[in-house]
């Protein structure tokens, strides 16, 4: 019955109009609810951004969400931590950390991510199943013991305990990516190198690396947000308030007889805390699109 | 490799592998460029192979014999056999507390971040404009979630005097400190979990992306509507990514230490509330200095990982769905 309506044209376009206004409202609806969502997520972290420029006596007040007057009195209060330990120092120390164990990550991992993707060897299976089984080991398990070795050798507050794991590709996670990137290399270029006489060494170091570029990206950028975020291993091994990083810092601040007791430094510390890792974020973006980018060509 | 002796060797023609003339070894030279391979790949892995010993296997054994032992960091380990798994589960009221507080936040956490980041990402993959800045912005929690910053910026949050109570006191209810009441200080624990849904959502989102638009299409000329298309098609396409989301949840959240360190200041407070059995952990190592209690206790949550994992591959046969393969 509904066969002849269907073919009148103008009563199907007439449809299809209709159609359309929905889609064009249905979209606008769910554009109105991610951005909803987003605003309640996001809330406490812009009331943290206003916190953070307000006069400390405001922070709690009904002063309006947007601050009324706005001071910079929160960062130099908060950046000056404890007497002559600013977080100048912190900070250094966190940055130096998260370099090293960068450097660690890239070559370690990539190397051992070489050997399983492009070479054949004995035992290359065994390895491979022990190296996805270490992905989901607790730290808890090696902790202790590793704890008790570094501090008999002198290590506890130093950097060592956290960097040399690193260098040693204990962040089997990191292989695992490279490994998945380097099979999918077109294995031509390495051949046209073993033509040429090129050494093992060279193969890695002069094609596969350079290839490699997005996924050595992704592991510098994940490192560098892992690093500096990590809190327990930097707890356990930087005590000496010298020594410590940012995140261990920071907790100082839960401290109430600490110098620190101020929620307006508190959150200046905490917004300035953030900004390295959304930076780091922001940049990588836009090299880790480029590296999928440029992977399009072949 | 220049001479080659065409006898022993099989050679290509040009024509016939459609690329330059290439030389298959023979057996001879094979088995001695497999040794050069061989070794070149065991010093590749040299750097591993030595972490593997050094820092994962030797601490692990050692970490196994200190949980029969009782060790207090100085002197020697004294061995008291089963002791300390004895008195874990029999005498220590905290560690079962820990055990439970452990179960909640993991029991609530993991659907609750899969279904959020699971929705949030089937409506992103709907053709919506801006699709990578909605997927930025649900991901800056991920990133940040995990510092002592955000965890001190929600232990204020959920404080008496903070945004919570601000909200609600918008609909004229009246607020508490959430983070300081027992019944309250793990659900703001669990919140700041499942805050951080946007990493699962971009895993999801890829996942979705994959899924050919003809499977819609035809799905819908038969008739059938959103939900019949997300429960009979998307649903299923995407079972693997749900398993490998759950199991690396699982994994993470029985592990979550940070947060419930910040909010309760290294206590797990209030009355225990948000002892974690990481925290817990932590505080018999390196408050109490007891190692080999410790130790066995980190034996007990690698035993614990080891069956929820395996448990997740088990039932995966009945649930995961692999396509054509």
């Amino acid at each position: 019955m509904a066969t002849a309506k269907t073919y009148d044209p103008e009563l199907l376009q007439a449809q299809r109009r209709r159609r359309e206004t929905r889609r064009l409202l249905r979209g606008v609806g769910l554009h109105l609810l991610l951005i909803a969502i987003l605003g309640v997520m996001l809330y406490p972290v812009i009331w943290m951004v206003f916190s953070a420029f307000r006069p400390e006596a405001e922070i709690f007040g009904d002063m309006g969400f947007i601050p009324t007057t706005w001071t910079l009195d929160n960062f130099i209060r908060g950046w000056q931590l404890y007497g002559n330990l600013t977080f100048t120092q912190f900070y250094i120390n966190s940055f130096v950390l998260c370099a090293l164990a960068i450097v660690g990550n890239l070559i370690a991992c990539s190397m051992a991510a070489y050997a399983f993707a492009r070479l054949e060897f004995r035992g290359k299976w065994f390895l491979f199943a022990i190296m996805l089984g270490t992905m989901m080991l607790p730290i808890h398990v090696q902790l202790i013991p590793q704890y008790i070795f570094f501090l008999n050798i002198g290590w506890v507050n130093t950097i060592l305990p956290l960097i040399v794991p690193k260098f040693l590709a204990h962040d089997a996670f990191f292989i695992f990516l490279m490994v998945q990137f380097m099979r999918s290399l077109p294995s031509e270029l390495e051949q046209a190198a073993v033509v040429d006489g090129a050494s093992y060494w060279q193969r890695y170091w002069r094609i596969i690396l350079p290839l490699s570029m997005p996924a050595l990206a992704t592991t510098a950028v994940f490192t560098f947000i892992n690093t500096y975020n990590d809190f327990f291993s930097q707890l356990i091994y930087l005590t000496d308030t010298d020594r410590m990083t940012v995140p261990v810092a920071l907790r100082l601040f839960l401290d109430p007889s600490g110098g620190a007791s101020s929620f307006g430094g508190l959150f200046a510390m905490v917004l300035v805390s953030i900004g390295p890792v959304l930076g780091f974020f922001l940049a990588s973006q836009r090299l880790l699109t480029k590296g999928i980018a440029t992977q399009g060509f072949k | 490799m220049s001479t080659v002796d065409a006898s022993n060797n099989t050679v290509l023609t040009a024509a016939e592998a459609g690329r330059p003339v290439r030389v298959i070894p023979t057996n001879r030279t094979g088995s001695a460029f497999k040794k050069a391979e061989n070794r070149a790949a065991y010093l590749f892995l040299l750097p591993w192979l030595a972490g593997i010993v050094l820092i994962t296997a030797l601490p692990m054994l050692a970490s196994l014999y200190l949980s029969f032992t009782n060790y207090a960091v100085i002197g020697f380990p004294t061995w008291i056999g089963l002791d300390n798994y004895v008195r874990l589960f029999t005498s220590d009221r905290r560690f079962i507390t820990s055990i439970w507080v452990t179960l909640k936040y993991v029991g609530f956490s993991v659907p609750l971040v899969l279904l959020f980041s699971l929705t949030i990402a089937a409506v992103l993959n709907r053709g919506l404009r801006g699709l990578a800045i909605y997927r930025s912005l649900f991901y800056v929690p991920s990133l940040i979630g995990a510092s002592v910053g955000i965890g001190l910026l929600w232990k204020e949050v959920f404080g008496e005097r903070g945004v919570v109570n601000d909200i609600l006191g918008w609909f004229g209810i009246a607020g508490r400190g959430w983070i300081n009441n027992p019944t309250f200080a793990l659900p703001s624990v669990i919140t700041l979990n499942v805050w951080t849904f946007g990493a699962s959502m971009v895993i999801f989102l890829a996942a979705l992306r994959q899924i050919p638009e003809s499977y819609y299409e035809a799905a819908s000329i038969d008739g059938a509507n959103a939900w019949q298309r997300f429960r009979r098609i998307t649903l299923p396409l995407i079972t693997p990514v749900i398993f490998f989301n759950t199991v690396l949840l699982l994994i993470n959240s029985f592990q979550s230490f940070t947060q419930a360190f910040v909010v309760s200041n290294g206590r797990g407070g209030p009355v225990d509330a948000t002892l974690l059995y990481s925290l817990y952990l932590y505080q018999q190592a390196f408050q109490q200095l007891q190692m080999g209690y410790a130790s066995a206790m980190a034996w007990i949550l690698l035993i614990a990982i080891g069956l929820a994992t395996a448990l997740m591959f088990w039932s995966s046969r009945y649930w995961v769905f692999y396509g054509d393969r």
